[in-house]
This record gives structure tokens, C-alpha cells and sequence, in this order.
């Protein structure tokens, strides 16, 4: 720790000269936001500000918590949303805090690299008067060899053991050797905040020219997707990139392997699929968590998986269509929610027309391992014993009215206002894959089987590698900067009192520049060295 | 095995609580004799050298029954460390793994690597051992906890757990955590005598009276066990952790809760140490500061499982 290097806070007023006050004030600013008392403060600031960020649930990590905390809290949360609440990280206060706080570093780093610089091209200064004074001291020590030969073998020793070293002859025949050893630690420390800055900056880039977007990928070959901005569920793209800049690349899976533990803790994940980057051939491929299928400018990240569902239904007047439904796992052992919705289907083959009170909806849930109980949960996430549990809706599914409605419930709207009618039973309809149910009016839905899904997070950040290098930087840059220690030493050689006998005397003494507890053992083997070196 | 691990884990406990006894009795019978002295004079000054010696005994002179006390509760000390190292040792057994893989066994191992750190500085530092009431404290307290709020039955890992990013960034954590807390043991006993030292003769400053390591021997312990958990600390959450979270989650930084608590830490002990690189601020400021940054890792070791739900599923309670 710089404790006798420390730049003083706040520099001393020049003496009166007429000085513009504006400038001053502007001056005066500067000084105090690149203080370390100031950066003490910001740092504060910012860990105070992070607080909310994990207190509110916030947009960015989890849409759903938000919305749950609207419902939870209608008074409160718009003020939350008003202050930023639900994206601290995103906010201007946050973001005012880091400013300040990263203005205050380059203030208080360009100065110090500007001194450090000089201090590097310096040579290590003259022998205080009296060394007896410093922290370490050894006393004058007799030796049989003449002081300008002594004074050489010290430095050549120091030299090796990478002081910087500088020999002065003084009047009378004495010989002085200064010598000073741990400038790396201001360098490393010097290292550490411009590595601060530069992944600040990795970080903007970052957001700026990257993008991301979350897709449910159901195996098969009919459900394969290429990228591009529509085909994803929730998607976003910094503000320097557009709809065109995505790489071009196709994805469908072939399938997917899931093992679970027998309390049903998954086991095992593996997603086999075949992509085709650009204008190449489809190639196989596979990825799982924690080792994301890599593509060009695109890594393809597994985040979750679930069953979808494939339902046929027939209408009344013999057409048929079939859907793959993702349903949306609510529990660890794959209780899955969902709907299979088809607006377009009663359309009567003569007037070609549809009827909006015909329109048709399933809601249920779906149990790849059922009970014999009848419970709505699943007792294995695996399908030992697939069990479907469905509700019949027809009248007007309220799709068309233009807003973007859940793909994973039907329109509580629609059925409250009577538009939508329930027209199974109070309990749901049971099916197996394969069984088919008949509705009042004769249409059917058959159950035709289940596929797998998984959940893809697809992402491109085009400084994080560069990112890694600056921390990895950084932590090299901490660790000198904590660990090192600056330290001078000094030793006289004077020509001995006999001078018949052309011997000399050597006192040495040495300071550390910073908290040092070993220098003591340093220093007495360094003097120790210089007297072994005499005969 | 599991069964195994959960009865050393009881004994562990006892262990320590016993050796705290023991420590009490140390602080309660020990005289704030010659030793405080002979060792202020050896240990006073910035880069002076420090002398491991626990000041001798004279030949004759009675052991008396504080230091008696003393040296068994060092001795249970380490017994309670090998325990303790039993405990996790039969955990990972049983569930073949490393035990670092849920809240419980989080806590079992930082609290472990805090204790050996101690056990560590003990065997170098005799002179320090007073300080082993608070640390016991702590270590029973930690584990008390994690044995009510976060037992968990010995479990398999889930899917995301399974990378070698789990044993290098958990493994950096849980040491620096470790350090971390058993850092706040001298920080706060050099508060007390610091300030028993200023004159202040009110309750937690009384304790002082007893303590016979110099306040800047505290102090300095305090910012080396700080110093050093501060890189560690950096890799492990800031520099594994994210890259992690990018093979596993497509993104290396978040802001989940556990993320935005970790980072919370890492800015807080970086103000320390600004604090204490800063001729103007005292060091009695600095070390409250590195007092907070232990109450930050408390919450993010027990606040942040207990009440926020994020994607760190291994931090989930039991
Ligand atoms: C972005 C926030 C910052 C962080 C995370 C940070 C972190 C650190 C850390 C961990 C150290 C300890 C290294 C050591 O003790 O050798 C340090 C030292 C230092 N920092 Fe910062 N810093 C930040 C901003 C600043 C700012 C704004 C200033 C200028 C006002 C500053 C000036 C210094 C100085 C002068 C030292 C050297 C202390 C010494 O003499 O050892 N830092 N910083």
C-alpha cells in the first residue's frame, strides 16, 4: 500500500493570480471527483444502487416475475417501473453512478500513468544523509577490499536481483549505491484500472452490436427454423444491428435425449440436430448445457426442454389439420400446460367462408408419467405412462383482434364475455396417445403423439473474447499491484580509517516504500550477501 | 455414508463449540499480562520484523490456568478441523461428487476453508490465538445455521452443474469466501482494541481489556487475509463465474441475484481496500468497510437463497 507515495488530495491553491472563477470552479471539480475520497464514495453508490436490482424482479433476467409483480402490486409497481426499478442495471441513475465513477478513474489514472512513466525513466536517488535513520539500518562493517571494487560487486548483486541500481561516487573517495526494486506494482496497478475501463467499454460494444433471441425448437424436420428475427419467440438486437446483419444459418433436431435420475432429477441432456451455416450442406451436430452448439457469429445455448404435442383435429365437414403444440412445463417432473387453438377450420367448402363462432380451442395438461389417481401431476419427467387432459372451447377465439396474445392460454377475455364457450364437461377429457375424442357437434381431436422440444437461447456478443483477455489482464494487473512491494536500499562504501591497509567500510540502510513486512528479512540478506562477498 | 457425514457433522459442531468454550475460558482467566507487552514491542512497526515467537514462559513459572485453557482449545480447534474435513469428505463420497454442489454443502466448504485458514494463521501466529473465541463463534454460528436453514439430503447434480467450470469457479469461490469471512474476525477484534486502546470503556470495547495482540497487528492481519482473498475472489466470481454462465446460460453476465450480491462484494472490497490505500481515511473506516463486505457475503451466502429465486440452482435451500 502507497502510503509516502500517495498524491496529495487536493493540490495547493496557486498563489492569487487572477483566475477566471468559472475555471476555477471547473477546475476545483475536477480535482475533487478525481480524488480517491470520491471514487471511495462512487464505489458506494454503486454497490448501494445494485441493491434494487436484486431486491425487484427485473426485466431483463425474468419478463414473467415482472408481470407477477404488477399483479402482486398494481399500485406500487408502476412506480417501480417509473424509477427504474425493473431494470436497474439498465437505468439512468445506475448508469450515472459507473459514469462518474469511471470519469473519476481516468482522471485519476492518466495522471498517475504520466508519473509512473517518469518515475520508470528515473534513476533511484541519492543516499540520504544519514542512513541510521531509515526503517532498516545495518552499520558500518569493515572490509579488506578497496571501496570503488566493493561498490561494484553490491550493485552487480543488486542488478541480479533486478534493482534497478545506480552507482555515485561522492567526495573523499566513498562510493554511494542506490537501489530501488518494485515499480511493478504501480504498473499492476496501472494495469488493473485500465483494464477496468476497457471492459466497461467491451461491455457497451458489447450491447451495442450484439443480439439474442429465445426459440422453442421441436424435433423434426417439418419444424426446422432459419435464422432470422421472425422466427423467434423473444428476441433482441443492439442498436447497431438490423434484421440483415444475422448470420444466415438453419437449425432442426433430430432428436433429443433426456435421462433422469430415478427420483426424477435430470440426469442428462443432448439435443442432436443438423444445421446448415450459409450456403452450405445440412452436417449433424449436438449440443447440451453448459456446451452450446458454436456456429459463426452465433452460439446456440440449451436452456430448457418439454414436450409438444401433435393434435389432429377433423371438422365437420371431413377437413383435418394438425398442430405441434409446445406445452410449457410448470414442475420439475414436466406437468406441462399449453393450448392447440384452430381458428381456421368449419370453413363450409361452398361459401368458402369462415364462421367465427366455429372456431376451436383446446386448453389442457399434458403428464408424460399420469397416475392411475387421476391427479393433474406428473409423478417422472420421463413418458412412462403420457396422459393428456383437455378442455373443449368453440366460438370465437379472439385471434384476430391484433393484440399478441399468450400461444399458451386461450383468451380469457373472449371465454368471460361468452364469446368463447366451454363445450366439454366439467372434467377434462382424458387421452392416450393415439385415442381420439368426439366432440357434441361429431368433430374429432385425435391425439396423435408427443415429440420433444428444446428451449434454444441464441446469442452473438462480439467483444466477449476480448473481454476475457482484459480481465484475465486486470487479475494479473491486481495481483502485482496487492502483492508487490517498492523498496530502496542504500549502501556507503568509505575508504576505511587505515589506510595503509586500502580496506573499506560499508553501511547500508533501506526503506520501504510500501506496507512491507518481510523487507526486514530482505534487507539482512542483502547485507548479509554484500559481506559474504568479501574475502 | 450420507448418514456417516451428517453424525461428523454434528460432532463438528460440538467440536468447535467446545473449543470455543475452551477459548472463553482463555480469555476469561487469562491475565493481560507480559504478554500483551512483550508482544506489542516485538510486533509494533511497519516493516519491522515480526517475531513468531510466543513470548516463552520462563522456565518455573507456573502455566497458569488461562493459558491452560487456551492450549486445549487450540487442540479441539483441530480436532473440530478434521472433523470438519471428515464431514465433507464423506459427503462427497456419498454423493461422488465434490460437496459443493447445493446451499448446505456451500456453507460446509467455506466454512471449512475459513476454518483452516485460521488453523493456519494459528500454527504460524501463536500469538493470535485469542482470536479463536470469535472465530468459533462464527463457525458455529455458519454452521448451526447451515445445518437448520439449508440441509439438504445428498443429491446428484442437475445438468447444468455437470462442468469443469463447476469445480474451478465454486471451488475459487467457496475459498475466497472462506478467507473472507475468517477476515472479519480480526477486523472486528481490531476495532474492539483499537478502541479500547482510544479509552472507551463501553461494553463491546471492554472486551479489549483481554486481547493481547497490538491493534495494528490486527489491523494488519485484517488487510493480508483481505489482500489476499480480494484476486481470488475476482477470478472466481468475476472471471470463472462468467464464463460459465456463458457456456451454460449464452450469457456471462446476468444480473441475477446472485450475480448482482457478488458483484455487491467484490465493490464494496475494493473500497476497502482504496480505503486503507488512502493516507486520509482512518483505518478504523477501512476495516468497517471490510466489515460490510462480510456482511455482504453473509447475504449472499444465506439472504440472497433463502429470499430471492434465480437461475443458480445449486444455491437453492434444501
Ligand atoms: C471502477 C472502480 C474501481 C475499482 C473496482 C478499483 C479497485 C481497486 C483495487 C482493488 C485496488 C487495490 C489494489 C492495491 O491496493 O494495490 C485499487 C487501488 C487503487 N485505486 Fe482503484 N478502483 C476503482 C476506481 C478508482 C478510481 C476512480 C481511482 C482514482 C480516484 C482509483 C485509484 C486507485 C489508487 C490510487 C490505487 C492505489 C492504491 C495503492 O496505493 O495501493 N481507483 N483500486
Amino acid at each position: 500500500m502507497t502510503i509516502l507515495d500517495e498524491r496529495p488530495e487536493t493540490a495547493e491553491v496557486p498563489p492569487p493570480r487572477r483566475v477566471n472563477p468559472l475555471w476555477a470552479l471547473l477546475r476545483n471539480s475536477w480535482r475533487q471527483l478525481t480524488s480517491m475520497r470520491t471514487a471511495l464514495v462512487l464505489l458506494f453508490l454503486l454497490a448501494v444502487a445494485a441493491i434494487p436490482g436484486s431486491y425487484f424482479p427485473q426485466t431483463s433476467v425474468n419478463r414473467e416475475k415482472v408481470s407477477q409483480y404488477y399483479t402482486a402490486h398494481p399500485q406500487l409497481a408502476p412506480w417501480v417501473d417509473r424509477l427504474g426499478g425493473f431494470d436497474v442495471f439498465a437505468s439512468a441513475w445506475f448508469a450515472a453512478i459507473y459514469l462518474l465513477l469511471f470519469t473519476s478513474l481516468i482522471g485519476c489514472v492518466l495522471p498517475r500513468l504520466r508519473d509512473h512513466a517518469r518515475a520508470l525513466r528515473s534513476v533511484p536517488p541519492e543516499a540520504p544523509k544519514r542512513l541510521e535513520r531509515l526503517p532498516q539500518h545495518a552499520p558500518a562493517r569493515p572490509g579488506p577490499q578497496p571501496p570503488a571494487e566493493v561498490a561494484n560487486g553490491l550493485a552487480r548483486t543488486l542488478r541480479g536481483k533486478l534493482f534497478r541500481t545506480r552507482v555515485r561516487e561522492l567526495p573523499g573517495g566513498r562510493f554511494s549505491v542506490a537501489a530501488e526494486k518494485g515499480y511493478l506494482k504501480e504498473t499492476g496497478n496501472l494495469l488493473f484500472h485500465f483494464a477496468l475501463l476497457a471492459v466497461l467499454i467491451g461491455v457497451g460494444f458489447g450491447h451495442w452490436y450484439g443480439w439474442h433471441g429465445n426459440r422453442i425448437l421441436v424435433a423434426g424436420e417439418d419444424q426446422g427454423f432459419c435464422n432470422s428475427i421472425t422466427q423467434y419467440d423473444d428476441s433482441a438486437l443492439g442498436p447497431r444491428v438490423t434484421a440483415a446483419d444475422l448470420p444466415k444459418f438453419c437449425l432442426r433436431m433430430t432428436d433429443f435425449e433426456a435421462t433422469y435420475q430415478s427420483t426424477g432429477q435430470p440426469k442428462s441432456f443432448l439435443a442432436n440436430v443438423e444445421v446448415k451455416e450459409g450456403s452450405g450442406e445440412y452436417r449433424k451436430a449436438n449440443f447440451t448445457v453448459n456446451d452450446p452448439l458454436r456456429l459463426h457469429h452465433a452460439n446456440v445455448h440449451l436452456i430448457g426442454q418439454g414436450y409438444a404435442l401433435e393434435l389432429r383435429y377433423t371438422d365437420r365437414y371431413g377437413a383435418s389439420q394438425t398442430k405441434v403444440v409446445p406445452f410449457l412445463p410448470t414442475d420439475g417432473m414436466q406437468t406441462s400446460e399449453g393450448v392447440a387453438q384452430f381458428p381456421d377450420v368449419n370453413i363450409d367448402p361452398n361459401t368458402n367462408q369462415r364462421d367465427d363462432r366455429l372456431q376451436v380451442g383446446f386448453e389442457g395438461v399434458y403428464l408424460p408419467t399420469g397416475g392411475d389417481d387421476g391427479s393433474a401431476v406428473s409423478k417422472f419427467p420421463a413418458e412412462n405412462n403420457p396422459m393428456l387432459y383437455l378442455a373443449a372451447y368453440r366460438g370465437n377465439l379472439g385471434l384476430d383482434v391484433g393484440k399478441a396474445g399468450s400461444v399458451y392460454a386461450l383468451n380469457r377475455g373472449q371465454i368471460s364475455n361468452g364469446e368463447l364457450k366451454k363445450i366439454s364437461g366439467d372434467r377434462p377429457q382424458a387421452l392416450k396417445p393415439g385415442q381420439s375424442w368426439t366432440l357434441d357437434d361429431g368433430t374429432k381431436l385425435e391425439f396423435v403423439g408427443t415429440r420433444k422440444y428444446a428451449t434454444l437461447s441464441i446469442r452473438y456478443d462480439p467483444t466477449q473474447s476480448l473481454m476475457l483477455v482484459g480481465a484475465v489482464l486486470g487479475l494479473i494487473g491486481l495481483m502485482l499491484s496487492l502483492f508487490g512491494h517498492r523498496r530502496r536500499i542504500w549502501f556507503v562504501v568509505s575508504p576505511a580509517n587505515d589506510q595503509e591497509a586500502g580496506g573499506s567500510v560499508v553501511e547500508a540502510g533501506g526503506l520501504p516504500r510500501t506496507d512491507y513486512p518481510g523487507f526486514a528479512a530482505e534487507f539482512a540478506a542483502l547485507t548479509g550477501h554484500a559481506e559474504e562477498g568479501k574475502p | 455414508m450420507a448418514e456417516l457425514s451428517n453424525q461428523l457433522m454434528a460432532l463438528t459442531v460440538l467440536a468447535y463449540l467446545a473449543a470455543m468454550v475452551c477459548y472463553a475460558g482463555e480469555y476469561a482467566f487469562g491475565k493481560r499480562s507480559h504478554v500483551g507487552r512483550a508482544a506489542a514491542r516485538q510486533l509494533v512497526g511497519a516493516g519491522a520484523p515480526v517475531d513468531e515467537q510466543v513470548p516463552v514462559v520462563a522456565a518455573g513459572e507456573k502455566i497458569g490456568r488461562g493459558e491452560w485453557s487456551g492450549r486445549i482449545a487450540a487442540v479441539l480447534n483441530v480436532i473440530a478441523l478434521a472433523l470438519h474435513f471428515g464431514t465433507l469428505v464423506t459427503r462427497g463420497i456419498a454423493a461422488d461428487r465434490m460437496p459443493w454442489g447445493n446451499m448446505y454443502e456451500y456453507i460446509l466448504s467455506a466454512t471449512f476453508v475459513g476454518s483452516a485458514v485460521w488453523v493456519g494463521v494459528l500454527l504460524r501466529r501463536p500469538i493470535l490465538r485469542h482470536l479463536g473465541l470469535f472465530s468459533s463463534l462464527a463457525l458455529v454460528v455458519l454452521l448451526g445455521a447451515a445445518a437448520l436453514v439449508a440441509y439438504t439430503p445428498v443429491g446428484p447434480l442437475v445438468p447444468a452443474l455437470h462442468s469443469y467450470w463447476f469445480i474451478v469457479h465454486v471451488s475459487t469461490v467457496i475459498i475466497s469466501s472462506g478467507i473472507f469471512l475468517i477476515g472479519a474476525v480480526p477486523a472486528l477484534m481490531f476495532l474492539i482494541k483499537n478502541g479500547y486502546d482510544e479509552g472507551r470503556r463501553t461494553f463491546p470495547y471492554t472486551l479489549g481489556k483481554r486481547v493481547p495482540t497490538p491493534a495494528v497487528v490486527l489491523e494488519r492481519l485484517t488487510f493480508r487475509l483481505h489482500a489476499f482473498a480480494f484476486p481470488l475472489f475476482t477470478f472466481g466470481a468475476l472471471i470463472a463465474g462468467p464464463l460459465w454462465a456463458e457456456a451454460s446460460w449464452g450469457r456471462y453476465w446476468g444480473w441475477d441475484p446472485k450475480e448482482v450480491w457478488a458483484f455487491i462484494s467484490w465493490i464494496v472490497y475494493a473500497a476497502y481496500l482504496h480505503a486503507r490505500a488512502t493516507p486520509s481515511v482512518k483505518r478504523t473506516v477501512a476495516t468497517w468497510i471490510a466489515l460490510l463486505g462480510f456482511v455482504t457475503m453473509l447475504m449472499n451466502l444465506f439472504g440472497v437463497n433463502l429470499f430471492f429465486e434465480g437461475l443458480h440452482s445449486y444455491a437453492n435451500a434444501g
